[in-house]
């Protein structure tokens, strides 16, 4: 879908961007990623052509960007740029609709989608479409910024360090979300940001770079499992076996645990009992309501002294939720295991800590190598 | 609109339509002149009414403004675009250097080169007011944010568009608002034209100064005041128009 080849660009004396070649498919998310000044944003600019190549060349479905009009280009190109760069002058709504206003769409429609961006990045039309920039928080603009760059429906989208700006509480929740609206839309993204735990969370590749040369072009667990070369083993950091529990999804490794309904009576508690220590207590329905420990009624408590009761939105994760996210939530309520519930709070399985540890291991027997080789 | 601005235009236009009535009923300024110099033999000039003198003045300063910012406001662009950025330095200076001449003193610079009458008082009124919106244009259009103007380009806008849909209506204040100081220098300067025969506000002004007739000074000298606070009132409107709401 993209496709770099050789491209260079050079200031005077200086090479900002130094014979970088790397493909990106249609729907896959890329980041480019690399210490300041390494030539994330001066690649990213070369591809909307708000900075000219001085060698190489950039193809977009097979076509050279510079056979094509520069407007037109750029307005199948949604850009998100690293300090937002919205409109002062106009509302929200307003900004959403510049390029449909470009591409001459009547107002009713400008209006219905921008509603329905709105919608998607989680601000309520209602509420925020006649607000200006001004009066949005940080994180408000940055999910504009988003929108405003999916107005036209753009099949790419670059994205200049987009949640950049925001905290790391906030940072975390766009992420979620634009990995949700990522798995609705499908677009191709190239996607800049320096810091490694958001592009191992999104990528599907990344694009590691140095002094404007790409060091290694990779997924992000070939990344973590093979890296290329000592920058990129140092840039990852010493913590690869936790990161790589961000690539890994609960439900990818739960199991389905013991369970008994609250309404299956002191004889149904034992029985469920006699086969592992921790049973899950479930509402009729399915509803997570608590969990007894064997020992307890071992001890000679009633099975309702022993239901501990749980808050089913504390206690439990999603199917979707990161195995390093499962591992802090359980190390937090200091559980070896959590449960694993859907939307309605039903239980679906549960996660055990040394399914974390074997997920956290895999792939361990490769880190050593390439860096010690590389070390010199 | 805000109610706040609705009642401001209100006032403006008011006061407007009470400058109309005043300057066009000369029995209200000489009722008004009259006990104040009694021993006066005029309170009026004779020469011409004083609804002539401020139609005449308005003349002189609507051509010269508008020439100003027909002028002023595109040269102020063109040296913030890729192919007049080079001029820039040039086109400051000169701003600078305007600014610091006495209005008076371009007037009797431009006398000698132009002669004396309408048009070359015109030509020197221009010439001044030219910096006030030169150099608001420019630098309105340099406190445009820079990721303002790249997100506009980005999204795949023309020179043009981004020219007309993002600097402009960002530059649009700080643009008025040398409209605004060029139109204020401009009402008291034209006052020094009528030395050069002109006509306008000045002439009762110059001519009660040279015969000792306060009560002429006075009749050029009040229009001319209330004229440039009435301007400045309804450029204030049109700003409070155009500004960006942000709040
Ligand atoms: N217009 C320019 N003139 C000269 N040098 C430039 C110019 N633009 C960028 N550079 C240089 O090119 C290099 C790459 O810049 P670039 O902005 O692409 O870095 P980056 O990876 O996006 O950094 P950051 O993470 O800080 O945003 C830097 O060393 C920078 O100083
Ligand atoms: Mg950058």
């Amino acid at each position: 879908m993209i496709r770099l080849e050789g491209v260079t660009r050079r200031y005077g004396e200086k090479t900002a961007v130094d014979e970088l070649s790397f493909e990106v498919a249609e729907g896959e998310v890329c980041v480019l990623i690399g210490p300041s000044g390494c030539g994330k944003t001066t690649t990213l600019r070369m591809i909307n052509r708000l900075i000219e190549p001085t060698g190489g060349r950039i193809l977009i479905e097979g076509r050279d960007i510079m056979s094509l009009p520069v407007e037109e280009l750029r307005r199948g190109l949604g850009y998100v740029i690293q300090s937002i760069g919205l409109f002062p002058h106009l509302t929200v709504a307003g900004n959403i609709s510049v390029v449909p206003r470009l591409l001459g769409w009547d107002k009713a429609r400008m209006a219905a989608r921008a509603d329905e961006l709105l919608r998607l990045v989680g601000l309520p039309p209602e509420a925020y479409r006649d607000k200006y920039p001004r009066q949005l928080s940080g994180g408000e603009a940055q999910r504009v910024g988003v929108a405003r760059a999916l107005a036209a429906d753009p099949p790419v989208l670059l994205m200049d360090e987009p949640f950049g700006a925001v905290d790391p509480l906030n940072r975390e929740r766009l992420q979620t979300e634009f990995a949700r609206i990522q798995r609705e839309l499908r677009k191709t993204v190239i996607f800049v940001t320096h810091d490694i735990d958001e592009a191992i969370r999104l990528a599907d590749k990344i694009a590691i770079m140095r002094d404007g040369k790409l060091q290694q072009f990779a997924s992000p667990e070939e990344l973590l499992n093979h890296p290329a070369n000592k920058f990129v083993h140092d840039f990852v950091g010493a913590d690869r076996a936790l990161k790589r529990l961000v690539r890994v999804k609960v439900s990818d490794v739960m199991r389905s645990p013991a369970t008994v309904f609250a309404n299956a009576g002191e004889i149904g508690f034992r029985e469920a009992a006699g086969r592992r220590r921790f049973t899950y207590v479930l509402e009729p329905d399915g509803r997570l309501l608590g969990w007894i420990d064997t020992h307890d009624l071992d001890q000679g408590l009633s099975a309702e002294e022993a239901i501990t009761l749980v808050d089913a939105g504390e206690a439990s994760v999603g199917p979707d939720t990161s195995l390093r996210d499962a591992l802090s939530r359980m190390l937090g309520l200091g559980f070896r295991s959590i449960a694993v519930t859907d939307d309605g709070c039903r239980l679906i399985g549960e996660v055990t800590f040394s399914s974390v540890e074997a997920a956290m291991a895999e792939g361990d027997e490769h880190i050593a190598a390439p860096a010690e080789a590389d070390a010199g | 609109m805000t109610p706040h601005r609705r009642r401001n235009a209100a006032l403006t236009v008011a006061g407007a339509l009470a400058f109309a009535v005043l300057v066009s009923a000369p029995s209200l300024w000489e009722a008004a002149l009259r006990p104040l110099f009694p021993q006066l033999r005029d309170v009026l000039m004779p020469r011409d009414t004083l609804a002539t003198f401020v139609l005449q003045h308005l003349a002189l300063v609507g051509i010269s403004s508008g020439l100003t910012i027909v002028v002023g406001v595109p040269l102020g662009i063109w040296v913030t675009r890729v192919g007049g950025r080079d001029f820039r330095p040039f086109v400051v200076a000169a701003t600078d250097l305007g600014q610091t001449f006495p209005p008076v003193a371009v007037l009797a610079l431009a006398m000698p080169v132009l002669g004396f009458g309408f048009w070359p008082t015109i030509v020197a009124l221009f010439i001044y007011g030219l910096f006030p919106v030169v150099s608001g244009t420019i630098a309105g259009i340099e406190s445009v944010p820079a990721p303002v103007v790249d997100a506009a380009r980005g999204m795949g806008m023309s020179p043009t568009q981004v020219l007309f849909r993002a600097e402009l209506p960002l530059a649009a204040r700080m643009i008025l608002s040398g409209i605004r100081t060029s139109m204020a220098i401009n009402i008291g300067t034209a006052t020094v034209g009528a030395a050069i025969g002109t006509g306008g506000l000045g002439v009762p002004i110059i001519g009660g100064l040279a015969v000792q007739n306060m009560a002429y000074v006075l009749e050029g000298a009040l229009p001319a005041a209330l004229l440039a606070v009435l301007a400045d009132a309804m450029l204030a409107q049109v700003e409070a128009a155009v500004t960006v709401r942000s709040d």
